[in-house]
Parts: C-alpha cells; structure tokens; sequence
C-alpha cells in the first residue's frame, strides 16, 4: 500500500485539472442547459498558444526565468481562448437560443471537430513538447514524491476556485450570474443584460479551460491537437459525477474522478495480473460517466434535473 | 373625468401576436399617475400578454406604447425597470435558490445607489415582517403567500412608477389572498400608481379604482370600479352573481 499516497497525489493534481475544465461546462451548463462540447478545444488551444508563444520567445534568445516566460505564455493564450470562448457563443450558439436543443449540441460537436482541424493546420498533428523551462525539484513526503510544478498546480487551482467562488457567491454581478441561471427572462426585467451575462460565463470558463490546458501540457510535458477531446470528455464527466450545473459540484466531480483515475491506473495491472497496464487508466473516467447516468444521474451534489417548471 | 397632464401610460391600438396566434387584437389604454387600474377578463383573455409587452418581454406586432412621456417601441428588454416600468410576474418568478435577500438586491440590480437602496430594503422588511425572519432562507422554500411577498418586495424595489402585477392571488388560500391585497392597498396609498391583474374581479374591483374588462384580446369595457361592479352584464359573466 506504499503507492496509495502517491496515487492519492497524481489524483490530486490532475483532478484539480479536471475540475477547473469541469467548471467551465457546469456554468455553461447552468445558464443555458447547453452543453459545449467545444469546451475541450479552448483548453487545447489554451496550451498550444502558450507552448508556442515560449517556443518564440527562446527562439529571440529572451533570457527570462522559466517561470516569466510561462506567465509570459499564459498571458497570451488566456485571452485568446477568451476570445475563442466569446465568439463560438455568439456565432454558433446564440443564433440557436430558441432552436430545439438537438441543434446546438449538434454544432458544439461540429465546431469541435472544425477547431481540432484548424489546430492540426496550426500546429500539425504530432505530439508539441513542452519546452523545457522549468526547473522541476521533486519533495518526499511519506514516501510519496510531489514536485513542485504539482503544488503549484494544486496551488493555483485553489486560487483560482476560491476567486470564482467569490465572485459568484458574493458579487453583485455574481448574484446576477445566478439569477439568469435560474430565471433568465425575471433576471432581464429586473435589468440584467442577459446576453452580456451568457458572454460572461462562456469567456471565464474559458480562462479557466486555458490555464487548465496550460496546466496538463506542464504536467505531461507535451500538448496534442487532439487532446481536448479526452481531456474535455473526462472533465464533463466530472462536471456530471458532481451534478451538471452544480460549481461545487464540479470541483468535488473533479478530485473525484482524477483520484479514481489514478487509484485505477495504479491498481489495475496488479489486479489484472499484469494484463491491463496503466495505459487502460481513460476506461475509468467512462466507467464513472457510465456508472452515473445510470445510477445517480443528477450526480453527487446535483439537485433533480426536472426542477425547471 | 378630464386631466390636464399627460397620462403616465398611454398604448394605442396595441396589437401583439405569438406566431400565427393573435393574443391582443388592439386595444386602448391609459393610467394616470396614481390610479389603481384593474385588468380582469377571463383565461386566455390576453392579459398577461399585454402585461408583458408593457414590460418588453414580447415585442408588439403594431400601436404604440407611451410611458412617462417615452415611446417604448425602441427600448432594449433590460431597460424597463430602470425607466419605472415593474412587472411582478403570473406565478411570481421568484429566484428559488437565492435567499430572500438577494431575491429583493436583484430587484435594486439596476441601482446603484447604496444608501438608498438600504433604506428601500428595511422598508420592505418593514412592510413584510416575516420576509425580514426569512432574509438568509433559499426563496424556493417559502410558502406561496411568502414568495409573493418576495415578489411584489422585489417589485419595490425597482422603485417603481408603474408597477404591474399579474394575479398576486394566484393559487393562494383565501385568508393570504386578503393579506396581499392589504399590501397592495398600503402600496397604493403610499403613491405607486398600479395595474392589476386578477382572477378575482370582485376583489380586484373593490380595490382598484377603474377597471378594463378583457375578452378574446379586445377591450370591450372600461369603466369606474364602481359602475363595473353594478353592471348586470359583468356581474353575471365576471362576479358570479
Ligand atoms: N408563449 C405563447 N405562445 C403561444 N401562445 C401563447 C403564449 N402565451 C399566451 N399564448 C396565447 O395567447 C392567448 C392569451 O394568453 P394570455 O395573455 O396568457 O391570457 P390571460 O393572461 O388573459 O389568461 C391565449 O390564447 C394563449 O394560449
Ligand atoms: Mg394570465
């Protein structure tokens, strides 16, 4: 059982990835009962932008600490998914708000696909490493190693959590993020500028889909094209393990999943007797997906889903 | 009865159309700067329609609506409250899962004038008591005559000059029904000019001034609550005598 607690570590730190991402479709989610399967692709994009806005960066010889030319990076690729985030909701999804719901679900699944082909002529369809700035140390804890780009990450994912937290629950705009959520044509007669506020939840989930990307390509030491479409299928499945909707939610759906991810991966060639490696470790994020539909469909923290009258 | 200023709301020939479905066939209306006007008719009548088109919720397929001396035609949706135009919804359109509280803030979300808005809040506390006990408590688990109170608090909130209210009495047991319509009175005693709708026409009669009789989206009377509640024809079709 030596490994629990190192399980219990990578669990920690890509599910706080997860749920950063998971974040993003539950307010999506909340405020319009749309699913944006797009979500994925501003993560993805999120580490490309940065990866190759360092890579410029080394390429002119910018002598800055590692950790500058990511912020530097970050900086970047934070408003571009923003921007991403805005302009899929305005021209794909907006246009669709009184369509039936199949409709935008059918092009939040095309414009994906379309976002993952642009990024292929972008950046072409193999692995981009993620260059090699940072100086990792590694800490020992109870036998366990952490390094201290993972606390970081963790850090940072608090961070952030606690920012959003604080915005929604106590803002005033917070208030009316909420209010919108839960009666879109009342919140717009008591004055709130509905669509300013659906512009709103798509651009800072995006935030948090780019720094999440950002995030995973540090971890992994690479990004993929492709990538959002795991990544983002397994952050939805948080999203509804937690209750689709729900921000708490979201982040518990997260931790949730990346543990049982890595206590999965870790365990499973050992219970198989070797025959399932680690790399079967995707299989449980769908179990869980699976699992829940069938069983708790209004996820952990999730109210009945036929509450709106 | 003559005036010698301007109605505060004026719509003329108001027409308003869901699709191939002709709720309101162009009517006629007018409410003066402190009146409590009654709208009644029967279901499907076109009351709450017109209630919402006053507030820009639906757009009108033709007549125009003048309210405190602005055409409305060109006004975003989100633009009402702040010009005084206040809808208390049919069904109340609470936020269930905000708190009482934060229900009545998004009534002063247009506002931002702090100190004012404080002092608006302790009067509607001082006006519904027992929404002060339940300020923390999610709106979505009052009792039907308290979430009316959260609406029509809300509604004040808006600081209103024209508050609108559809049915308050809506699925309320009769003795809640008379506390709303004690509120609605003391509202209305305080200034705030009003139109009401209501299932109960006798009641909504009895507490309005002037009432509009509504039928398959026509005006077909308008008159003062008193002749309205003499009336054989309204009588016998409206208040079940
Ligand atoms: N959203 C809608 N879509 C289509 N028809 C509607 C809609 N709302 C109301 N109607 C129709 O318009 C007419 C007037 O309805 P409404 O204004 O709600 O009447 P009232 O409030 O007097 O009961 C009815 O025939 C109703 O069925
Ligand atoms: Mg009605």
């Amino acid at each position: 059982m030596d490994h629990l607690l190192q399980h219990l570590i990578n669990g920690l730190v890509i599910g706080s990835v997860y749920a950063l991402i998971a974040l993003g479709y539950t307010m999506v989610y909340g405020i319009m009962q749309l699913i944006n399967f797009a979500h994925g692709e501003i993560v993805m994009i999120g580490a490309m932008v940065t990866i190759t806005c360092i890579n410029m960066l080394l390429g002119a010889n910018v002598a800055l600490p590692g950790i500058l030319l990511l912020t530097i990076g970050l900086a970047m690729a934070i408003p571009v998914s923003m921007a991403l985030g805005y302009g899929i909701e305005r021209v794909a999804y907006r246009p669709l708000r009184n369509a039936p719901r199949l409709a935008p679900l059918i092009t939040a699944i095309g414009l994906s696909i379309v976002l993952q082909q642009v990024a292929t002529l972008i950046w072409g369809r193999n692995y981009r490493p993620f260059p090699p700035i940072l100086e990792i140390k590694t800490f020992e804890i109870g036998g366990a190693v952490i390094t201290n780009l993972q606390v970081a990450i963790i850090v940072l994912a608090i961070v952030i959590m606690a920012a959003l937290f604080f915005l929604i629950e106590r803002s005033k705009l917070g208030r009316a993020m909420r209010a919108t959520a839960q009666n879109i044509d009342v919140a717009r007669l008591m004055g709130v500028n509905t669509n300013t506020i659906i512009s709103l939840t798509f651009v800072i989930g995006s935030a948090l889909g780019a720094v999440a990307g950002v995030m995973v390509a540090a971890n992994y030491d690479q990004a993929h094209a492709y990538m959002g479409f795991l990544i983002g299928l397994k952050a939805f499945t948080a999203a509804v393990l937690g209750g689709i909707g729900n921000l708490g939610g979201a982040v518990l759906g997260g931790l949730v999943l990346g543990i049982i991810e890595s206590l999965g991966a870790g365990y499973l060639s050992d219970l198989t007797g070797g025959v399932l490696t680690s790399s079967y470790k995707d299989i449980f994020a769908f179990a869980v997906l699976i699992l829940v539909l069938l069983f708790r469909p209004s996820g952990l923290l999730g109210e009945r889903v036929a509450e709106r009258a | 009865m003559t005036t010698n200023t301007s109605p505060l709301l004026s719509v003329q020939d108001l027409k308003v159309a869901y699709g191939g479905i002709h709720a309101v066939k162009g009517i006629n209306l007018e409410i003066n700067k402190g009146e409590l006007v009654a709208l009644i008719g029967a279901n499907g009548a076109g009351k709450t329609t017109t209630l919402k088109t006053l507030v820009g919720m639906v757009k009108p397929a033709a007549g125009s609506i003048n309210f405190d001396g602005k055409d409305t035609a060109r006004m975003a949706p989100y633009d009402f409250v702040s010009q005084g135009l206040v809808l208390v919804p049919e069904g109340r359109g609470i936020f269930p899962r905000l708190t009482v509280e934060e229900n009545l803030q998004m009534g002063a979300y247009y506002r931002n004038d702090k100190a004012d808005i404080a002092h608006d809040l302790a009067r509607v506390y001082d006006l519904f008591p027992r929404l002060k006990e339940r300020m923390k408590q999610l709106a979505g688990t009052l009792s039907g005559g308290e979430q009316q109170m959260v609406a029509i608090g809300r509604a004040l909130m808006s600081r209103p000059k024209l508050l609108l209210l559809d049915e308050p009495s809506m699925g309320l047991a009769p003795i809640i029904v008379q506390k709303i319509f004690e509120i609605i009175r003391m509202i209305a005693a305080e200034g705030v000019t009003m139109l009401l709708i209501e299932q109960n026409a006798k009641l909504a009669l009895e507490t309005a001034n002037r009432g509009y009789v509504m039928e398959s989206g026509l005006i077909t009377v308008a008159d003062d609550s008193k002749t309205l509640l003499a009336n054989p024809a309204i009588q016998s079709a409206y208040l079940g005598e």
